[in-house]
């Protein structure tokens, strides 16, 4: 008597379970899909680019957005939004051609000393409850306001090593290419896959379940906010190992471009919903639909506005299939 | 049943404030090894804030909490419970709905860690979950936020009961049964007993007293944050435990005199069907009533209120709500005083296309007035307010709008005994003049300025009573279901 009226109770559980993966799935797959589609246009319309030489041109300045779209998804993960990424990788930029290359010992304490500052500033925005953008936005006037006290005016030479790592050729595989899938990976197995990772997104998902539990949030918050200064030192070091020199404003529309990424590859603002390979992802379509535009010949008065039309497609995309997810009970 | 083994944990003279509000006063409670103890009381007795104390959540201000005969109270956390084998369902939800069932379970699992943490874990809470309620139809690679809120609490339940590598002697359970049907209830009481009968302890919370006769050795009832009897399951009868928990009739019948009926003649102004209603009754407020909405809390009678505003708002007729809680749909928290109240009367102080900043002033200060809320200004922000006083805004802005229904969330939430004998006068003043008031309340004595009172259980109205018939005894029997529906 039990057995059948169970399993008739739980044939269309299973079914709108398998609806749920199904839905996830593909939300998943969609930068991958978004990115392959944007690539074939590309080879398409000018097949030249389908070489070593094309894709390191096309993907070199792609590493900085990716590393700085990281840094976000990190601040993302706790729910909190960074406004400063942009302004931060420019002053880290201007530490790069100015401190660090003349005084190499100097620059690095610079460096340390800005993840540090975003250390505190996750202390700052727990222990205070502040609004991350409030006090993100304020501190992005402070970046850019130290970023012109070190460098007045646009110029400054990037460190010899720095110049040299980032034009290492690699066989066969460009370095940007490397760099993006060793990046993606590595940051996918950190938070997706460790028991760290766990409890990190655990606390952008349900803080008050993993104070319960005992994990200490000001810790997670530090660690993430010292974790996305990080990536945005790391970031700021790529872009002038590849430009040279610096101004004060170099970056500036990285912070808006790290978010995009972030949503792009499948992030959520708020709940803890990230992914690590989605965000990399993310920038990589970012920076590519920029040179599909050049491709397409499409005047550079209109590229924002139809770089800004593609990111709204592929959200579109996004909406839809998020509507499939069937919302339990 | 083994009501005999040594005291794994107890409370002496444990006390508990929130500012002037006396959550516990000297609470003297002890758990045996190998037994299930219940604990019982109305809404705010006190229960969720002692058993919050014991899984260290929550702080005791004084007395003793001795684990072992060792008075741990200083310096107690989660942790310290933790290695003393204590652990806690909440009643609130306490998984992250981002994370799958394997990783929810590592949450509370620290032990489970290196290469394949994801698989063990997983196959732990699977046969976790399998042994508690068979045939249970969870994965565990599913993402919490998929599963339904009965699955989830069946995750929950389970993830507290595995054990790596730690100490495991004690499992609060706050009304577990609250979202799981029948059939799995059932196996979850039969879990309990199992694992009492094994040595263990269990401190089992729940609203149906079937459940507590049934499976509890011992009951503990609370009233008013403190104990008020402990008893051995099998001495307590369903009345006996009503009797204890709502204490004898007190001076009810004094308001029941004046008591005239207003459903006489005319039509209701109000009639609304709860969405969960199986049979046809419905709820039902007349012009000049003030009705009552009573029962546990989270029983149906937040979304009756929610219900007739859409209506309300709907056909037009306009209706006011006054919320309970203040800071989520309260008050505006960065106006003024003044602004807090007039945005519910916008039409009315318009002069042409704008709003006359003089008539909104001259409603500010009469409400103010009339409220007599304590400010020296009323262009201050709403918050330099106390809690007391915001809530009084909150009614100003209700009653000083146009709108003759008037709908309260629970509206005296954490406010004290003076505001509130205030704001009641001027609630039947208001009423006298016409208007419909519907108020959900979780504290029996507001009851009895209710013309009709609504008791609710499991989203519908179970009892119907005019303000002549009211006691506290048929309250309480009716929201406390004698067996699971």
């Amino acid at each position: 008597m039990n057995a059948p009226l169970n399993s008739v109770a739980r044939a269309p559980v299973a079914a709108r379970n398998n609806a749920a993966r199904r839905a996830r799935m593909l939300r998943a797959a969609l930068p991958a899909v978004s990115l392959v589609v944007l690539l074939a246009t590309i080879f398409i319309m000018q097949p030249r680019a389908m070489s070593y030489m094309g894709l390191n041109l096309m993907l070199n300045l792609a590493v900085p957005i990716a590393l700085a779209t990281i840094a976000q998804m990190l601040i993302i993960s706790v729910n909190d939004l960074d406004l400063s990424m942009g302004s931060f990788i420019s002053f880290v930029a201007c530490v790069a051609v100015t401190l660090l290359d003349q005084h190499p010992f100097l620059g690095w304490l610079a460096l340390a000393g800005c993840v540090g500052v975003y250390a505190v500033l996750g202390a700052l925005i727990h222990s205070r409850n502040l609004p991350s953008i409030v006090v993100t936005l304020g501190m992005s006037f402070i970046w850019v306001g130290g970023a012109i006290l070190l460098l007045p005016s646009p110029g400054g030479t990037a460190p010899q090593w720095l110049q040299a790592l980032v034009r290492i050729k690699p066989p066969l595989i460009p370095l940007a290419i490397i760099v993006c899938i060793v990046l993606g990976l590595a940051m996918h197995f950190f938070l997706m896959r460790s028991t760290v990772g766990v409890v990190l997104r655990g606390a952008g998902g349900n803080p008050l379940a993993i104070a319960k539990a005992g994990w200490s949030l000001l810790r997670i918050k530090v660690a993430m906010y010292a974790m996305a200064g990080g990536f945005g030192v790391l970031s700021g070091l790529f872009l002038v190992g590849l430009t040279t020199s610096a101004d004060a404003n170099v970056a500036l529309r990285y912070t808006l471009l790290s978010i995009a990424g972030v949503i792009l590859g499948g992030g959520e603002f708020v709940g803890g919903r990230v992914s690590p390979m989605g965000a990399v992802l993310g920038a990589l379509t970012l920076v590519l639909a920029g040179s599909l535009l050049s491709f397409i010949r499409i005047s550079p008065d209109w590229q924002i506005g139809a770089q800004g039309a593609i990111l709204i497609f592929v959200l579109a995309l996004r909406a839809a299939v998020n509507r499939m997810e069937v919302r339990p009970l | 049943m083994n009501a005999n083994g040594p005291v794994r944990v107890a409370f002496a003279g444990a006390g508990k404030s929130f500012g002037a509000v006396r959550a516990l006063s000297d609470v003297d409670l002890s758990v045996r090894a190998g037994e299930c103890l219940g604990l019982i009381g109305h809404n705010g007795a006190g229960k969720s804030t002692l058993m919050q104390v014991l899984a260290g959540t929550l702080a005791a201000d004084c007395g003793q909490l001795l684990i072992e005969g060792r008075d741990l109270r200083q310096g107690y956390s989660v942790q310290v419970a933790r290695q003393h084998g204590i652990r806690c369902v909440f009643q609130e939800l306490s998984l992250c709905p981002n994370l799958n069932v394997a990783e929810n379970t590592r949450l509370m699992s620290p032990a489970l860690r290196g290469f394949g943490w994801r698989r063990r874990a997983g196959e732990l809470i699977e046969a976790m979950l399998e042994q508690i309620f068979p045939g249970h139809g969870i994965e565990a690679d599913d993402i919490v936020a998929d599963l339904s809120i009965g699955k989830r609490q069946m995750v929950e339940i389970a993830r507290a009961f595995i054990n790596v590598d730690e100490r495991l002697d004690l499992i609060i359970l706050d009304e577990p049964t609250s979202s799981l049907d029948a059939r799995v209830a059932e196996q979850l009481l039969r879990h309990v007993r199992r694992f009492a009968e094994g040595g263990g302890s269990i401190v089992l919370i729940s609203h149906i007293l079937g459940e507590m006769l049934g499976t509890c050795d011992r009951i503990a009832v609370m009233r008013d944050g403190r104990i008020v009897e402990t008893r051995a399951a099998r001495d307590f009868t369903h009345d006996s435990l009503v009797e204890v928990m709502g204490g004898t009739a007190r001076e009810q019948q004094q308001a029941t005199e004046d008591f005239a009926s207003r459903r006489e003649q005319g039509s209701p102004r109000v009639e609304q069907r709860p969405a969960r209603q199986a049979d046809g009754r419905t709820v039902q407020a007349f012009a000049g009533e003030i009705v009552g909405l009573s029962g546990l809390a989270g029983h149906g009678q937040s979304q009756l209120l929610t219900q007739v505003l859409r209506d309300c708002v709907k056909h037009g007729s306009g209706a006011s709500f006054v919320a309970g809680d203040r800071q989520t749909d309260g008050v505006f928290a960065l106006w003024s005083i003044a602004e807090n109240i007039t945005i519910g009367s916008l039409n009315q102080l318009k002069r042409g296309l704008l709003l006359n900043p003089d008539a909104e002033q001259a409603m500010a200060d009469d409400w103010m007035k009339r409220m007599s809320i304590r400010t020296p200004d009323m262009s201050n922000p709403i918050l330099s307010l106390s809690g007391g006083n915001q809530q009084k805004a909150l009614f100003a802005r209700a009653l000083a709008s146009d709108s003759q229904i008037i709908l309260m969330d629970d509206p005296m939430r954490g406010v004290d005994v003076g505001t509130k004998r205030e704001v009641y006068s001027i609630l039947m003043e208001e009423a006298a003049r016409g208007r419909t008031f519907i108020w959900y309340t979780t504290e029996l004595e507001e009851l009895t300025y209710c013309d009709h009172v609504y008791v609710f259980r499991d989203g519908q109205a179970v009892l119907d009573m005019p303000r002549s018939e009211l006691s506290e005894e048929r309250i309480l029997r009716s929201s406390f279901a004698e067996e699971t529906p």
